[in-house]
């Protein structure tokens, strides 16, 4: 099969599984997982065949494999459509497909397949668990879930829109798959719908990530307007690029190509959950803990900073724009950072690591450190997958001493409730600790060093000291926070019985961790700097060859400097050493001097939000717009007219028709033919003589009146 | 067969009244005969219509299937029928959506009978609206399909169906009013009411030159206003658009299907069909103003639908929201005629007609079967009733997403379209008009939420109250919608290359 007729195929399987399921197999929960599993794995499989292939093409930048076909008659000419591969786009699809199909894989355990149906479990409610008779003496077993095959016809869903995402050509089909995902995230971070926190959170993960949107969407149709094209490469020629610098949009002096790249931006900054669209993304935790893998590192926030990737020459041309993505990712990186530290549910700190490492990326970019910033998309996605799949066997495991204690007040979720893990979850613990110490980007061995190491070189290299500083500081408390993540989960000795009965859990949910933690570590060495010391020179720098190739202009490597890889290796071990330090002791949150309340509320950002927008907007729309204008103004003078109508109709009847008509006229000529007959009466007397009387004068007084008149 | 090549559209067009008149003689009581009688007898026109689809030849320029019968002669009106790409597709949508309606009202049991024979007449209503070709039949039609609907409202709705179906005939009326007085003026004028003849002479009347005292461009911007208040009350456009929460809610299930699925896209089509055409100049003049209403609609429309606590009317209000992108197109087309913009803000509106048709007819057609078997639409009383019916569940899901415009859906295609044509050309009004998108997000969700999301209810789980699953009637009735909505979505070509091929030979 050709590359191109596999890169339209690759999509395909994921959402004609999302199909299969909600046609046909719901029922069967072997079979459902089954072609869900099965199709992740085929996209998995096209893609690898597709990413080995990219990797023998030299150039690959300047010919991509490319294809497309008619899709939107738009006057004379079409909209196509087509799916595309060049390097950035390969190294993406690697990590995309090998999440992806972890995460498949990982869901049939984390979601209890082979258990027993629960006690009372509900559509729309995680499992509580179920008792079984075992040796005579009966016992709480985890459940399978109640809503199994829907889960796997939902995150079809979600990979086919993330594969629809990175292959396509154009912008038009790119947000298509971003809008997939977009519902994706809804459907499944409400997915116990039941639960009225999970409802809210995926409503305002909608709603959120939709401000976004419609901004991205204006930006797409400028850019449309203004090129006539949405195709990446038909834009990213010399010519159009000149045009859309040169031409001025009218507003805050931006070029088009800046106001289009803040459009865009917009976009990302609500789907990737940068300041300030940040807030959906830690509610999000909601969702089953594959889902939070699925969204937080796999897909749907890559995206975000994929579609700043992919639109990076566009942006690249406004000097304003770069410096507002700069800011707003070096912002997001120190903001979220402080957030993580004062979080106890094992989630809610991850979910913040990832606003802060998105914000990594994207403040990469605003300077100008394309390759850097796809090194640490890449690296983070496997680490981060590896972490949230991490937290979620911790959680398994902890929801198994639940069942077991039977005390359902214990949040298994809350790191204060842990501790000793690394006991009982042996597997979890290493990989946990390899995907945090690559958070934390400890030195040499991990991935997540040499991506941080190379976003800090950039920034250093390039003078760029403010962003630099901020995100040392930032990379600081990364490390802080997750060995307080660690210290707090797995060492020191269990603080509650739950901890105590936690247990390993099954190997569906291990073998990803593994694996996971295999390219953690691994993934860091195509990426080592030339000038490297010691090290340099030993690997080729393949990331930047390749992944650098996809633009233009090939991008230069920044020197070797001691000043960024020193701070690097301070900031990463300090940070894990204090943190273990402090942790080390703590047994409750009492002892934690890090919970301020600022830092536990988030800033108040969603009670600030909710007063500022929510309300007003809901007090708006209800009593403005439905109650004040329309039934108010517009129907009430529409209710006028029935009054005034009867009004005038009662006038008229009143003062015309009654007097004038019937009186008058009506009644009126009546009257008088009546009255005259009545004043004539006398004359109608039957007597002859009288008549011949009235005869004879009026005779005298017509012949007097002729003689008069005619005669004189 | 030459018959039925000839005669295509009268025979789509005559077949529903046809087949009412039949019914009133069959025998009474026999209301499953009746339903599916009428059922049989709107298919016909669907499958008419189906062959007018693949016999059209959408690169020709002008109106295909032309048929012209003496009418009243004396004042120059015949009975001239024709369709290009563009009524078309109105066509194909109305002959799509009255069977789908037939079977949707397959549960009402009161004067069956009656309730058939007007849909029937209903629908050939609508399809002279879209066929006409002759200004006075197009009046006609126009004022024709008002009293099925008067009556479906006002015998079979529910409980506040008198104020509504008083306050939409009114309303409608009232907008009619100063479109019969310009028609009869174009008519005088001319002495024909043929549309054909019309476009060329009208538009040929040198502006500087009197007429009835007045100038040219006078007389013109006075029937243009006439013409825009009637069709503006239809669409609805606001502030004309109260009539809608009103009928919609009141009407019965198919009638609202009907009224959102079919009519709204009569006012749209009138602006397309005379408008445009018939007013260029002043179109462009005032494009502003239509742009700037639109816009209203949409914003408004969308934050009036969010605060309803009434499941139907806040479908109902969605309408409003929709309809909206179509105006908005209109007015960008108006404004910068002959561009490839205003060409694709045309072919994304004419799109949005359609879509809005399949979508809206969906929702309200999904309010219905909840409203059947709990006979409540209040939000509050809803809730936690996902786990009692996940296939109607998975069908609202769907649907409402179609509505709230997302991508893979069709109703995704023709607002891009729309928002592209209209950016460039009206971009404060678009930009706002993003709000309106935003909301209606909000909106949709809120609808999901209230209905289906949250604890188990309780209430309709059990008992007499249990809530049954939606059956396969009902699906039939959404299945052929939700194939349309997924298909558009993916390869929205298929129709819109019959759409773009009209736009770019008329505008």
């Amino acid at each position: 099969m050709t590359t191109e007729t596999l890169l339209w195929l690759i999509p395909l399987p994921p959402v004609l599984a999302f199909f299969l399921i909600v046609l046909f197999t719901n029922r069967s929960k072997a079979l459902s997982h089954s072609v869900g599993v099965g199709a992740a794995f085929l996209s998995w499989l096209m893609s690898m065949v597709v990413f080995v292939r990219a990797l023998g093409v030299e150039h690959l930048g300047e010919h991509p494999f490319e294809s497309s076909i008619n899709w939107l008659p738009t006057g004379d000419t079409w909209l196509r459509i087509g799916v595309l591969l060049d390097p950035t786009t390969a190294a993406i699809l690697f990590f995309v497909a090998l999440t992806i199909f972890m995460i498949f894989l990982y869901s049939v355990g984390y979601h209890n397949f082979g258990q027993p149906k629960g006690d009372h479990d509900h559509k729309g409610l995680p499992p509580h668990g179920a008792t079984v008779d075992e040796h005579g003496h009966t016992h709480v077993v985890p459940s399978v879930e109640p809503m199994y095959s829907r889960f796997f016809a939902f995150l079809g869903l979600f990979a086919f829109g993330m594969y629809v995402l990175v292959l396509s050509d154009n912008l038009l089909t790119f947000f298509v798959g971003w809008e997939i995902m977009g519902l994706c995230s809804y459907l499944l971070i409400g997915f116990w719908y039941a639960k009225p926190s999970a409802r809210d959170a995926a409503v305002k993960a909608f709603m959120t990530t939709r401000i976004g949107d419609v901004f991205m969407l204006l930006g797409i149709a400028y850019l449309y307007s203004v090129t006539g094209t949405l195709t990446f490469r038909e834009i990213f020629t010399e010519d159009v690029l000149h045009t859309l610098a040169s031409v001025p949009s009218g507003f805050l002096g931006f070029s088009a190509a800046g106001l289009i790249g803040l459009l865009l931006f917009i976009g990302t900054v609500g789907k990737s959950a940068q300041f300030p669209l940040h807030v959906w993304l830690p509610d999000a935790m909601e969702g089953p803990t594959p889902v939070s893998a699925m969204i937080h590192a796999a897909t749907m926030v890559s995206a975000g900073v994929y579609a700043v990737v992919r639109m990076f020459p566009l942006i690249s041309l406004d000097a304003g724009t770069m410096s507002i993505v700069a800011f707003i990712g070096a912002f997001t990186a120190i903001f979220a950072a402080t957030i993580a530290v004062a979080q106890n549910d094992i989630k809610r700190v991850l979910a913040y690591s990832t606003i802060s490492q998105l914000g990594f990326m994207i403040a990469a970019l605003g300077i100008g450190a394309y390759v850097a910033a796809v090194f640490h998309l890449i690296t983070h996605a496997f680490f981060k997958a590896l972490l949230f799949l991490g937290s979620g066997s911790v959680i398994h495991g902890m929801e198994h001493g639940v069942l077991h204690t039977g005390n359902h007040h214990v949040d298994p979720q809350d790191m204060y409730n842990m501790g000793g893990l690394r006991r009982k979850m042996p597997i979890t613990f290493w990989t946990f600790l390899i995907g945090g110490f690559a958070l934390s980007g400890f030195p040499l061995i991990t991935a997540g060093f040499w991506s941080k190491d190379e976003i800090l070189a950039d920034a250093w290299g390039h003078h760029h000291y403010a962003v630099f500083i901020v995100l040392a500081i930032a990379a600081f408390l990364t490390a802080f926070y997750t060995m307080r993540q660690i210290t707090l989960t797995f060492l020191g000795e269990p603080r509650t019985k739950e901890a105590e009965h936690a247990q390993e859990t099954p190997w569906t949910m291990t073998v990803p961790l593994i694996i996971l933690s295999i390219f953690a570590v691994g993934y860091g060495w195509v990426g080592i700097p030339e000038h490297f010391p010691v090290l340099g020179g030993l690997v080729p720098n393949w990331i930047h060859e390749f992944v650098g190739g996809t633009l233009a202009e090939h991008p230069e490597a920044v020197e070797f400097n001691w000043t960024p890889l020193l701070t690097s290796l301070f900031v990463a071990l300090g940070g894990l050493g204090l943190g273990y330090a402090v942790y080390r002791d703590v047994n409750s949150v009492a002892q934690d001097r890090f919970q301020i309340p600022l830092l536990k509320n988030k800033y108040y950002f969603d009670e600030a939000y909710n007063y500022l927008f929510v309300k007003p907007a809901y007090w708006f729309a209800e009593n403005v717009v439905y109650k004040l204008m329309d039934q108010g103004l517009i129907d009430g003078i529409l209710h006028i007219f029935g009054p005034v109508t009867d009004r005038i109709g009662a006038f008229i009847r009143n003062n015309f028709d009654l007097p004038v008509i019937n009186r008058f006229f009506g009644d009126g000529s009546a009257d008088v033919t009546y009255g005259l007959g009545e004043r004539m009466r006398f004359v109608q007397t039957g007597r002859i003589q009288q008549y011949l009387m009235f005869a004879l004068v009026t005779f005298i007084v017509v012949g007097a009146a002729l003689y008069f008149f005619l005669l004189a | 067969m030459n018959f039925i090549t000839d005669h295509l559209l009268s025979l789509i067009l005559f077949t529903p009244s046809i087949a009412a008149v039949i019914m009133l003689f069959l025998p009474q009581g026999e209301n499953k005969l009746f339903r599916w009688f009428a059922f049989g007898a709107s298919l016909i026109p669907f499958v008419l219509s189906l062959v007018a689809w693949f016999e059209f030849r959408a690169f020709l320029p002008g109106f295909q299937f032309q048929e012209s019968y003496p009418w009243y002669e004396a004042i120059g009106s015949s009975l001239h029928l024709g369709v290009d790409g563009m009524s078309l597709t109105m066509v194909l949508l109305t002959t799509l959506l009255t069977p789908l309606a037939i079977l949707a009202s397959f549960t009402i049991n009161d004067k069956v009978k009656a309730y058939m024979m007007l849909f029937l007449f209903l629908e050939t209503g609508m399809l002279g609206v879209f066929m006409a070709l002759d200004l006075l039949v197009f009046f006609v039609f126009w004022e024709v399909g008002l009293v099925p609907m008067y009556f479906l409202i006002n015998q079979w709705g529910s409980a506040n169906r008198n104020y509504a179906s008083l306050k939409f005939m009114i309303y409608t009326m009232g907008g009619s009013l100063g479109l019969l007085l310009a028609v009869q003026l174009l008519g005088v004028l001319f002495g024909t009411y043929d549309l054909v003849t019309l476009y060329d002479r009208w538009n040929a009347l040198d502006s500087g030159s009197m007429l009835l005292g007045m100038s040219v461009s006078t007389v013109k911007t006075i029937a243009f206003w006439a013409f825009v208040v009637a069709f503006a009350v239809k669409v609805p456009l606001w502030p004309f658009h109260t009539w809608l929460p009103d009928a919609h809610t009141e009407a019965p299930t198919a009638g609202s299907m009907i009224l959102a699925g079919v009519m709204l896209k009569l006012g749209a089509y009138g602006f397309l069909r005379l408008i445009l055409p018939l007013y260029p100049e002043e179109a462009r003049i005032f494009a502003g103003a239509l742009a700037f209403l639109a816009t209203a609609a949409i914003v408004f429309g969308a934050f009036a639908s969010y605060a309803q606590t009434d499941f139907k009317r806040l479908v109902a209000y969605s309408s409003v929201n929709h309809m909206g992108f179509v105006v908005l197109g209109i007015a960008a087309a108006a404004f910068a005629a002959g561009t490839t913009d205003a060409t694709i803000a045309l072919n994304g509106a004419i799109l949005q007609m359609f879509n809005h048709g399949l979508s809206a007819a969906g929702m309200f057609f999904l309010v219905g079967v909840i409203y059947e078997r709990t006979h409540t639409r209040d939000l509050e009383k809803y809730g936690g009733l996902f786990p009692l019916v996940p296939v109607y569940g998975g069908i609202l899901i769907f649907t409402s997403m179609a509505s709230l415009g997302l991508p893979g859906l069709n109703g995704f295609i023709s607002e891009f379209l729309v928002v592209r044509g209209a950016y460039p050309i009206l971009t404060v009004y678009t930009v706002i008009s993003m709000l309106g998108l935003l909301f209606t997000g909000a909106y949709i969700l809120k609808g999901i939420k209230k209905v289906l999301h949250g604890p188990l209810n309780e209430h309709w789980a059990h008992g007499e109250h249990r809530l049954t699953e939606i059956n396969t009637r009902e699906i039939l009735v959404m299945a052929p919608l939700m194939a349309l909505i997924l298909w558009i979505g993916i390869y929205p070509a298929w129709i819109l290359d019959v759409i773009n091929r009209a736009v770019v030979m008329l505008f």
